[in-house]
């Protein structure tokens, strides 16, 4: 098993996608071909429309644990220089910056595959929960059977 | 045995986390359940759902999961992060 490559950070603070975008172009600098990022912002809508902000809560230590599977599997897949993962948690407004997921590779290919696949991974089995917040007060997001077939899709390419 | 809830059911069961001494002859996460459904409500029909996630040490696990007392569980909604 070779070591597993991969930053984590679970955090309530912003992040500047700048800042990240610049730590893996750095990183293994001569061998990047290729950086692709992703950020997942919180919308006006989701269960209910008029959301005005959610919260969000996850299990320590399993978290964590559970993301690096997520970039284990990611990186035996394709050719991976870095992984870079933030998921916000607490209290969020609207239009804040929920996750930042960044991969670092030779290839724009293996780059996009992997973003996408740590996403929807992320999405399906880290414990991470929702509650979003409107006028009429909060509710905890319920579960989308959409996000578990995203995985699960790539069970099968 | 630390015994944790999240989310939704940490809410509707109005509890974090417990301590547990002892199993009372429980073998599996699954009887872990059980005893904790027959103390009434909001338990029994808080935990009595097919969308109820079990982890066992950090793990996810099922129902038929072996767990001893040094083990820590946790219940919880299905995930909903990203």
């Amino acid at each position: 098993m070779s070591k597993s490559i991969g930053s984590i950070r679970i955090q309530e603070a912003d992040f500047s996608v700048d800042n990240e975008y610049q730590n893996l172009r750095a990183a293994h600098a001569s061998q990047n071909g290729a950086i692709c990022t992703f950020v997942g912002l919180v919308r006006d809508f989701g269960d209910k429309k008029g959301v005005t902000g959610m919260y969000l809560e996850h299990y320590p230590g399993m978290t964590e644990h559970s993301l690096q599977q997520i970039i284990d599997q990611a990186a035996s897949r394709w050719q991976l220089h870095n992984v870079s993962i933030i998921h916000r948690v607490g209290q969020l407004n609207l239009s804040e910056q929920i996750v930042f997921v960044g991969v670092s590779s030779a290839h724009r290919a293996d780059a996009f595959a992997s973003c996408e696949f740590i996403m929807d991974y992320l999405k399906a089995d880290a414990p991470f929960w929702k509650k979003e917040c409107n006028d009429q007060g909060s509710e905890w997001v319920e579960a989308k059977q959409s996000d578990q077939d995203r995985a699960q899709k790539w069970s099968k390419d | 045995m630390k015994i944790l809830f999240f989310a939704s059911l940490r809410e509707r069961l109005n509890t974090e986390e417990e301590q547990w001494q002892d199993l009372n002859g429980a073998q599996t996460a699954g009887d872990i359940l059980t005893q904790l459904q027959t103390r009434g409500e909001p338990w029994s029909s808080s935990l009595n759902t097919e969308r109820l996630l079990v982890s066992v040490n950090q793990e996810i696990a099922s129902l038929t999961t072996e767990v001893t007392l040094n083990d820590e569980l946790a219940f919880f909604p299905p995930v909903t992060g990203g």
